[in-house]
């Protein structure tokens, strides 16, 4: 039995992190319909710039946060204003390779820059273990169960009540109409990158203590993929709860499955979800109105 | 004398295919001004063009003195210029208020935000016990009274009203067109006026011009219009009977 709520807790947390990533790929794509394949490693190089400001810069921990999240938001921005903007427009597939190639390039930049070597983070709650009536929690994951759920708080504040959150979501919802009423929008676009690339570095340096960082940390970006198609892209909330899904799932049958299973599961989830209600969960059947 | 907004020999094109071909036309500040003509005559290319949606390749568009033809959309609304596109156009999973709100996304002032809200709410009565209704919701008619409202939101001094007769029914229309009257009579906004249906588009506007095939064909008042043979054959469907009380031949307009 504590075994099991041992697995909750663990796969609920892993979740989140899928989630966070899947939340990145939803925010992208509804505001400007791209889909940023290279989310997974916005979040790597964020984790790796966060490890740069804390360990090697031997900053506070939080204040290196901070900075990481502001210094990848901006380098997100960039990457909207002054590459992906360029494609708009052009064929869907076109902006598919070109996310793909950005992550490439990502991946490439961050062995050439940090070196091969895997590094591990430490947190300031590393230490510390909370036994909750025999149930081990570790604060690693609670510390990742906490901040998403105040990360979701957050995010839903500001896109209801602030003004740019509300051009975030007019523009994702009728750019045209956006862009009558005087929205800037490309700026607004840019600044959901910004957005994104801040929510990615939150959960790459959430992940750190347990995967520790790594060049190829960025290939849960496909897992967290799954969980945004089967939240129905395009949702939120649906994102979330399919990162959630896919992180229970993961931990479940690696348990209690044979191995090897884990590393399919994901996608095995993805594949009912598809054939049941090809919406995804949350999806909405909607025609395109031309 | 010098007009609000000065139009000169605009050509518009999508692509390689000319929709506006050299159109010039002015409009002068507080009055209506309709824009009649058929289906693909090139009016909505004409406000979007004014707008900034689209870039004219030729021609210029002057508002208050300034040329505005290159400008971006979000740069035109700043200056005063509203735009209420063809079919509505709203986000359909926010509120009518936020909607509303969102139309006075240019302004910074809180306090008259409100006010205005208030004033559109006394515009559309109907709007306001919708107010926190998703906009996708409404029906047609509430929709463009939103997107009306929307744009009265920005306090322009000029509104772009792209067919706001679209998919209406009579008694809708003439409700509209009612309120479009009154905002140009209350607060002398100048309205320029799209539309295919030029009976009622001529009823209320001061000064009108015909577009046909991306060409100012006509232009008079919109007394003198509602008059002319031509109008009256091709756009408002009223035929004189001959001498002998059939008509036997095709009638051709005169600007051919």
């Amino acid at each position: 039995m504590d075994m099991f709520f041992q697995l909750v807790i663990n796969g609920l947390a892993v979740g989140c992190i899928y989630g966070l990533v899947a939340l990145g790929f939803v925010l992208i794509y509804k505001a400007g319909e791209v889909v940023n394949f290279a989310q997974g490693e916005l979040m790597m190089l964020g984790a790796f710039v966060a490890f740069t400001l804390i360990v090697d810069f031997n900053l506070n921990y939080w204040l290196g946060l901070a900075l990481a999240v502001l210094a990848m938001a901006a380098f997100g921005w960039l990457l909207d204003s002054v590459v992906v903007r360029r494609i708009i427009g052009q064929p869907q597939f076109s902006t598919v390779m070109l996310t793909i190639g950005l992550g490439v390039m990502m991946r490439s930049g961050v062995s050439i820059v940090w070196g091969p070597e895997t590094r591990s983070l430490s947190t300031p709650f590393d230490q510390m273990v909370f036994q909750v009536s025999g149930v081990m929690i570790s604060p690693i994951y609670l510390s990742i169960l906490i901040t998403t759920v105040v990360l979701c708080a957050i995010l839903a504040l500001f896109f209801r009540f602030t003004r740019i959150g509300l051009a975030m979501q007019a523009a994702s919802q009728n750019q045209l109409a956006a862009y009558c009423l005087g929205i800037r929008v490309k700026r607004v676009l840019s600044s959901v990158w910004a957005l994104s690339a801040g929510v990615a570095t939150i959960a790459g340096v959430l992940l750190a203590p347990i995967s520790l960082i790594d060049v190829n940390m960025g290939a849960i970006g496909l897992k967290a993929f799954a969980a945004a198609v089967i939240g129905g892209f395009g949702s939120i909330t649906g994102a979330l709860l399919g990162g959630v899904l896919i992180g229970l799932i993961e931990l479940f049958s690696a348990v209690y499955l044979p191995e090897g299973f884990k590393n399919v599961a994901a996608y095995v989830v993805l594949l009912a979800v598809l054939v049941v209600r090809p919406q995804g969960l949350f999806g909405t059947v909607g025609r395109k109105k031309v | 004398m010098s007009h609000l907004l000065e139009v000169r020999n605009i050509e518009t094109y999508y692509g390689a295919t000319i929709a506006i071909r050299g159109v010039s036309f002015d409009v002068t500040e507080g009055q209506i001004v309709a824009v009649l003509g058929a289906n693909g005559a090139g009016k909505t290319t004409v406000l979007k063009t004014v707008s900034g949606l689209m870039d004219p390749q030729k021609g210029s568009v002057t508002f208050e003195g300034h040329d505005i033809q290159k400008l971006d959309p979000d740069r035109v609304v700043r200056m005063g210029i509203s735009l209420v596109p063809e079919g509505r156009e709203l986000f359909p999973f926010l509120s009518v208020r936020e909607n509303l709100q969102l139309g006075a996304y240019t302004r910074r002032n809180h306090a008259e935000t409100i006010s205005d809200l208030e004033q559109v709410f006394d515009y559309f009565p109907s709007l306001k016990s919708r107010a926190s209704r998703p906009a996708g919701m409404l029906s047609g008619g509430e929709q463009q009274m939103v997107a009306i409202g929307r744009a009265l939101m920005a306090r322009p001094k000029v509104i772009l009203l792209d067919e706001p007769s679209l998919g209406l029914s009579p008694k809708l229309v003439k409700e509209i067109f009612e309120i479009i009257v009154r905002i140009n009579r209350d607060s002398g906004t100048t309205i320029v006026l799209v539309e295919q249906n030029a009976n009622v588009a001529l009823q209320v506007a001061h000064y009108g011009y015909v577009l046909e095939m991306g060409r100012i064909v006509m232009a008079d008042s919109a007394q003198a219009l509602l008059e002319k043979d031509d109008v009256r054959e091709f756009y408002l469907g009223i035929k004189d009977k001959g001498v002998r009380g059939v008509r036997r031949w095709k009638k051709r307009k005169t600007w051919r």
